[in-house]
């Protein structure tokens, strides 16, 4: 009963202004094709990284990870695809849970687990890289 | 004109997905997502890998030992298969996005493409690292 309520103190514009469009919905579109772009050369490159890495054991893959190169692009392929994934399971989400609490508890924990593991991984990468040339 | 009662009436609704045929197209629609969190998976996976590196030889150790175990190696195939039919698949909805390729005949084969090149290039890509010495 309280939307009825509401509904009749608002005027036509204040709804569609607080329903409507709130003109960043394309941000989400681009974002997601944009990072898509990116990820099919860094996705790749990483396959052939990791056909180049796993038989080189701890001290290959540090020696690997010490190249600037290297760690540049791991660091950007672990970035673009959390962005990538946290827009993805954000629809996800947001298509097959109904109720809103439980919907922003898992927007919460998407935005969470993103942000999270990119610190992670991030750090990890600059102590392999910086702690290699001493 | 203007206080005539609004005429309710019943509505076409679109029929439930369980009447539907499957089709290919919708297969690999939903495979799209389903891919998409797979790959979720592999990232924390390489996130993981990074911080295992960071963490020293002997966390290292264990974490290439669990991935070098057979269950870690199906995961990681698994992996290789979203990653290669979510690349295909990808480029349908970016081609799509430019209005191209949505005739259902077009739309069909390239499907059964994007599926046939999941499957083809991730064995190749473990076949590859069988040879290298990865495994």
């Amino acid at each position: 009963m309280s939307e009825f309520r509401a509904a009749q103190f608002r005027t036509a514009l204040g709804r569609a202004r607080g329903l409507g469009s709130a003109k960043h919905g394309v941000g989400h579109f681009i974002g997601q094709r944009v990072s898509a772009v990116a990820l099919l050369f860094l996705t790749l490159w990483g396959v052939a990284a990791a056909l180049s890495v796993a038989a080189g054991g701890y001290d290959g893959a540090r020696t690997w990870l010490a190249s600037p190169v290297n760690a540049a692009l791991l660091g950007l392929l672990i970035l673009a695809g959390l962005y990538h994934a946290q827009l993805g399971m954000r629809t996800i989400i947001e298509d097959y849970i109904e109720r809103p609490i439980t919907k922003a508890a898992l927007l919460i924990l998407n935005a969470f687990v993103g942000w999270g593991v990119a610190a992670l991984a991030l750090v990890s990468i600059l102590k392999v890289t910086f702690g290699a040339g001493s | 004109m203007a206080d005539a009662p609004p005429v309710l009436r019943a509505r076409p609704l679109s029929p439930h997905i369980l009447q539907w045929r499957w089709h290919i197209t919708m297969a690999t629609s939903i495979l799209h997502r389903v891919t998409g969190v797979g790959l979720y998976v592999g990232l924390l996976i390489l996130a993981g890998w990074a911080l295992a590196l960071a963490s020293g030889p002997d966390i290292y150790a264990t974490y290439a030992g669990l991935l070098g175990s057979l269950v870690g190696r199906i995961i990681l195939f698994g992996v290789t298969v979203c990653l290669f039919f979510h690349i295909a698949n990808g480029l349908r909805h970016l081609v799509w996005d430019f209005g191209k390729g949505l005739a259902p005949h077009t739309a069909n084969i390239t499907a059964w493409i994007a599926l046939a090149f999941a499957g083809v290039a991730a064995v190749g890509v473990w076949v590859l690292a069988a040879v290298m010495g990865a495994l």
